[in-house]
């Protein structure tokens, strides 16, 4: 086995050190009973790197990858062009192999990356401070809401319509558990957010509003006036991003008055990948500090006065406090942070301004086409990359209609909110700087061909 | 004035119905350097024996509890800049926070200073 | 001048002789320092060339545009890749050498993974791509979930947990799940005083109480005081197998029967299922659910922190109540996600979604291809390779550094040690930070809680029996020094990029990002810095 060093001769010479006869006289304390004596039938043997190769590009065959095609996928999940120093980094051993920075003598690398990391989150966020990543954007928002509670000493959280239902169901899952009262409203297929419903939601029992920046449907939500409005009541503001490269070109949400700000960073750095992994981030007001969840990298100075980082204010978290931690979580998503981190090092300020400019465009570009289709209208009045357009008939046969014709034509509401009425000829289309002419063009003629087909 | 001890190395100076808790010269040294103080809400009505504060050091987060019930008077705002005051000044100037005492018989449970030192001996 | 290190700080030396033979630069031949990329990079720098384009946003967009662009400085392609090369150089990692961190499980991670996770087919996928163009993604997730399922000899599993912890909570809730079907009010968890403190801190994060059962004087669960909390009001118990002292807890079957028979389920938390796995599976053991994390038994990066992957595989008493998504096989022949829209068919008691997505897809490929790498036979074998390495470590140091269960057997995977012994005033940090400058990463320390002054060394399977003797042998110096009160280790690392960092400085006074004055670190306070 081409991983395993030992050699027969090796496991002689160790077995005499150790004094046992036979590796199984290390294991007597497994009942022999359920001592398994030969390895387990019906699972194969150890394979060649050759035929493990052949195995799993079998498998990668039998998917669609978003590049071979006409694609407009988004919801959450974006195709961004990932220069190639940003994987050739992210798989140097050093970072690759290393493990959490426990010992920050021999992990400066790893804390560095870090402290640059928060860094760039809290200045693209607007925040005072960011942590170094969550699971994903859907956990972070959950413990953002957990955070708000013992911020605010209350348990009311008041989830706008807009907010991504993957993210909701997760809040909701979690809160049925902990019996937080959840308010979720529902989405409507409207041009405009629904920022009033959420202000007048808002009551002294409130702990959080939380508000998705663009929104769910690719609509842009007025942070400022909810924000104001969750303060007069002590309430918190919220704002989740799942698009990231958009705050190149809208304002920072933290600049508007949001208290916390969570979000996905997988569109800087990070690919699709199928939905993992990816990374959350979260940033907020540095006086919540304490009360935030997750690893923090902080500055300080070793025994000769030389600036250094370390893991810092761990007392909040599981391993000292246990069953009193903050959170459970244990872990970052570390290499999607350098990854993401590398990636926007890359960019600069300016240069994801300018990609957020391109990205806009060719959404632009992509709803003017579409919306010259007979049947189908554009609902946002407001957009950054993505945006509903609202088709003749139900969405979801649509989309698959439309992969039928060799094109991954957006995200069917219907398949997003199942349960919700009214939404099922909304269809949610993203474009980034990927999108081709010719790939507007493609998805647009398969659009009519598809609308022209009848009740498919 | 009179000042008494709990098991759980709080110390409490009484003055007429008010009392000033912090945690003994004992306890911070045991602890190491303290980066950081939660204190409790004034206002807040405590029972003996509740945890009210926990006291941060680097690898560790202790709970202080509250040797008499009452209602938090004035905690030490001091302590949110320098929380280092619990190491270099634990009986003194590190003190956590003030409780109006609700039933001052709960002070008869608690040692003066000879049965502390008693005590720390016996450890 | 504008120095790349403007800040002005040098790297440590720890030698006399080269403190006064300073160099102009700050560097010292291959030990380089890096300033941050904010000290570095300029807004006008780019290193990304972007397509230029000329329309103005549209009208909508108008009052939500920026003013500016955010502040964050840009450096082109060739100061980045330098950047960050020069930054990986101060980091150890296992590619390195030995990493024998007890419980984490740091292994060879096979660069073929890699590889097979970069297939455009697996890479460039989206996750709500209509199902019949990722037929290939989901029979990973139903390649691998079959593996862990045969594996662990478990009904099910859930793979959408993003790590252990997340795993963890996966679990409980199932049982939170199986209990509010039974109509039962439940709040007790009991969680061995060994336990990782995620233990509790997931069951506190599930709504349990959490109650504490004892460890004997070798090192396992006492089953007798667990079954005396056995109640009504117990919805299950907790356990690590192997556990955190590296040990076997032999009674988990009779602890299994016991929980059930009180109306309990049984989670096991499986961080140290590399010790097992293919010599024992769970399921036989009573288990109800357990995390696998991918990252340890099989091998996906640690990637410094991150990203893990925590499926969990469950019994059949709680395999109902498994979360969404999760991948099916129609009689068609065809696989599909279920999801929110058709979870009434059939799965209607998912107790809800832990994540946005599937879960962490790019850590089941590489976790398919390892244990495609390794078949049955090489799972069997790593197991008892793992244990073999961890026994040797411990019989070739147990004579000088106490093992306080060695006297009750062999160990599994990992050989723990105490500092009892040592010279007055010598602790375990001496020993883990005598081990940076002998060119090795340190064990677990401080951990398992109940050993005072714990060494947890866990070598695992990918280490030559060459490579653990210069291992055994530093480790067997180390602590002949600190036997003889050798003062020099208290100020160790000596030879690291930083020498020890001040701790209570960083915790006291905040610093969590870069504000442009360098100098804010302030003045080390009195611990924490040159030993104690």
């Amino acid at each position: 086995m081409r991983y395993l060093p030992l050699t027969p001769a090796d496991r002689a010479a160790m077995l005499e050190t150790i004094g046992a006869r036979s590796v199984d006289d290390l294991f007597v304390d497994v009942p022999a009973a359920a001592r398994l004596t030969a390895p387990i039938d019906g699972l194969p043997a150890h394979a060649s790197e050759m035929a493990v190769e052949r195995h799993m590009t079998a498998l990668a065959a039998k998917n669609i990858s978003a590049g071979s095609v006409p694609f407009f996928l988004g919801a959450g999940a974006y195709r961004h062009h990932v220069p190639a120093s940003v994987d050739h980094l992210i798989q140097r051993g050093e970072f690759l192999t290393a493990y959490t920075p426990y010992q920050p003598e021999i992990a400066q690398g790893t804390l560095q990356v870090l402290f640059e990391f928060q860094t760039q989150v809290a200045r693209l966020f607007g925040t005072d401070i960011a942590n170094a990543s969550m699971y994903d954007g859907s956990t972070a928002c959950w413990e953002a809401i957990l955070m708000a509670a013992r911020v605010t000493r209350k348990g009311r959280a008041i989830l706008s319509g807009g907010l991504h239902p993957h993210y909701a169901e997760v809040v909701r899952t979690m809160a049925k558990f902990t019996r937080d009262d959840i308010v979720s409203l529902s989405p409507e297929l409207v041009a405009e957010p629904d920022d009033n419903e959420v202000i007048a939601s808002i009551d002294d029992q409130t702990s959080c509003v939380v508000v998705q920046y663009p929104d769910v449907l690719g609509r842009i939500p007025d942070l400022a006036a909810i924000a104001e409005a969750a303060h007069a009541k002590g309430a918190l503001l919220i704002a989740v991003v799942t698009e990231p490269v958009a705050l190149g070109l809208i304002e920072a949400p933290g600049a508007l008055g949001a208290d916390i700000v969570v979000g996905e960073g997988q569109s800087l750095g990070v690919g699709l990948q199928f939905g993992g992994p990816y990374l959350g981030l979260f940033g907020c007001r540095e006086k919540f500090v304490r009360q935030m969840p997750g690893r923090l990298c902080g500055q300080t100075v070793d025994a000769e006065g030389k600036r250094g980082f370390v893991l810092t204010l761990s007392t909040r978290e599981q391993h000292i406090r246990r069953e009193k931690a903050t959170s459970n979580i244990c872990t970052n998503s570390g290499l999607c942070a350098l990854a993401f981190s590398v990636h926007l090092t890359l960019l600069g300020g300016e240069g994801l301004a300018q990609l957020a400019v391109v990205n806009h465009a060719k959404a632009q570009a992509t709803f003017e086409r579409l919306a010259r289709i007979p049947g189908v209208r554009v609902l946002n009045t407001a957009y950054f990359n993505e945006a509903t357009v609202v088709l003749p008939r139900d969405a979801r046969e649509v989309v698959r209609a439309l992969a039928d014709r060799q094109v991954l034509g957006g995200v069917s509401l219907g398949r997003l909110f199942p349960v919700a009425d009214g939404l099922h000829k909304g269809l949610l289309v993203a474009a980034t700087e990927t999108t081709t002419d010719e790939d507007i063009e493609a998805f647009a003629t398969a659009l009519e061909a598809v609308l022209a087909g009848g009740n498919a | 004035m009179t000042r008494y001890f709990s098991e759980d190395h709080e110390w409490i100076e009484v003055e007429g119905d008010l009392g000033t808790v912090g945690i003994t010269d004992y306890a911070q040294g045991q602890l190491g350097d303290i980066t950081f103080v939660d204190l409790p809400a004034e206002g807040a009505t405590v029972a003996k024996g509740d945890s009210v504060s926990v006291v941060d050091s680097v690898k560790a987060a202790s709970d202080v509890y509250t040797p008499v019930s009452g209602t938090i008077a004035e905690v030490n705002a001091a302590l949110e800049d320098q929380p280092e005051l619990v190491n270099t000044e634990a009986e003194t100037g590190g003190w956590l926070f003030r409780v109006t005492l609700g039933d001052a018989s709960e002070l008869g449970a608690l040692m003066d200073e000879a049965a502390y030192q008693a005590y720390l001996e016996s450890l | 001048m504008s120095a790349p290190n403007a800040a002005g700080w040098r790297p440590s030396l720890g030698q006399a002789e080269r403190a006064e033979n300073t160099t102009s630069s700050g560097d010292y031949g291959l030990i380089l320092e890096e300033g941050l990329s904010f000290e570095l990079g300029a807004a006008d720098k780019c290193g990304v060339d972007i397509d230029y384009a000329d329309r103005s946003p549209i009208e909508g967009l108008a009052r939500f545009l920026r003013s500016e662009a955010p502040a964050l400085p840009g450096l082109t392609e060739p100061e980045v890749v330098r950047h960050y090369t020069r930054l990986s150089r101060q980091n150890y990692a296992i590619d390195l050498g030995p990493f024998p961190l007890g419980s984490c499980t740091m292994k060879h991670n096979p660069r073929l993974n890699e590889k097979m996770a970069r297939l455009p087919g697996f890479a460039d996928v989206h996750p709500m791509q209509p199902q019949t163009t990722v037929q290939g993604a989901l029979e990973v997730i139903e390649q691998l979930a079959d593996w862990l399922m045969k594996l662990t000899g478990m009904a099910s599993v859930a793979m959408s947990p993003k790590a252990g912890a997340h795993g963890e909570l996966c679990g409980l809730l199932c049982i939170r799940a199986a209990l509010d079907a039974r109509g039962e009010t439940r709040d007790v968890v009991l969680v061995p005083e060994s336990a990782h403190g995620t233990n509790p801190a997931t069951a506190a994060f599930a709504g349990f109480k959490v109650e504490t059962i004892p460890a004997t004087p070798a090192g396992r669960v006492d089953v007798e005081a667990l079954k005396a909390k056995l109640a009504p009001n117990v919805a299950g118990v907790m356990i690590t197998n192997p556990n955190t002292c590296g040990l076997f807890e032999p009674d988990m079957r009779e602890i299994a029967d016991a929980v059930h028979a009180a109306g309990g389920y049984v989670y096991c938390d499986g961080a140290n299922f590399n010790a097992i796995v293919g010599k024992v599976r769970p399921g036989d053991l009573g288990v109800d659910a357990m995390h696998i994390n991918l990252h340890k038994t099989f091998s996906t990066p640690h990637g410094g922190g991150g990203p893990g992957a925590g499926p969990v595989v469950l019994s059949e008493a709680l395999a109902p109540f498994a979360p969404l998504p999760f991948v099916t096989r129609g009689a068609d022949g065809s696989l599909r996600l279920v999801e929110e829209e058709n979870a009434g068919e059939g799965h209607a008691q998912a107790f809800g979604r832990m994540v946005a997505f599937h879960g962490q897809m790019g850590m089941f490929t590489r976790a398919l291809t390892y244990i495609l790498s390794h078949g049955a036979d090489g799972l069997r074998q790593v197991a008892e390779d793992a244990v073999l390495n961890a026994n040797y470590v411990l019989r070739a140091c147990d004579d000088l550094l106490p093992a306080p269960f060695a006297a009750s057997g062999p160990c599994m995977h990992e050989a723990l040690f105490s500092d009892a012994g040592l010279a007055e005033g010598f602790t375990t940090l001496d020993i883990a930070k005598g081990l940076i400058d002998e060119g090795f990463h340190p064990m677990t320390v401080y951990f398992p809680l109940v050993v005072k002054g714990a060494m947890l060394v866990e070598p695992t399977e990918t280490e030559s029996k060459a490579g653990l003797d210069r291992f055994i042998t530093s480790l067997r110096s180390l602590a002949e020094r600190a036997k003889a009160g050798d003062e020099s280790l208290h100020s160790a690392p000596h030879f690291a990029p930083r020498r020890r960092l001040d701790e209570t400085l960083a915790a006291r006074k905040p610093v969590l990002v870069w504000r442009g004055d360098a100098a804010a670190a302030g003045t080390p306070s009195r611990s924490e810095v040159g030993g104690r």
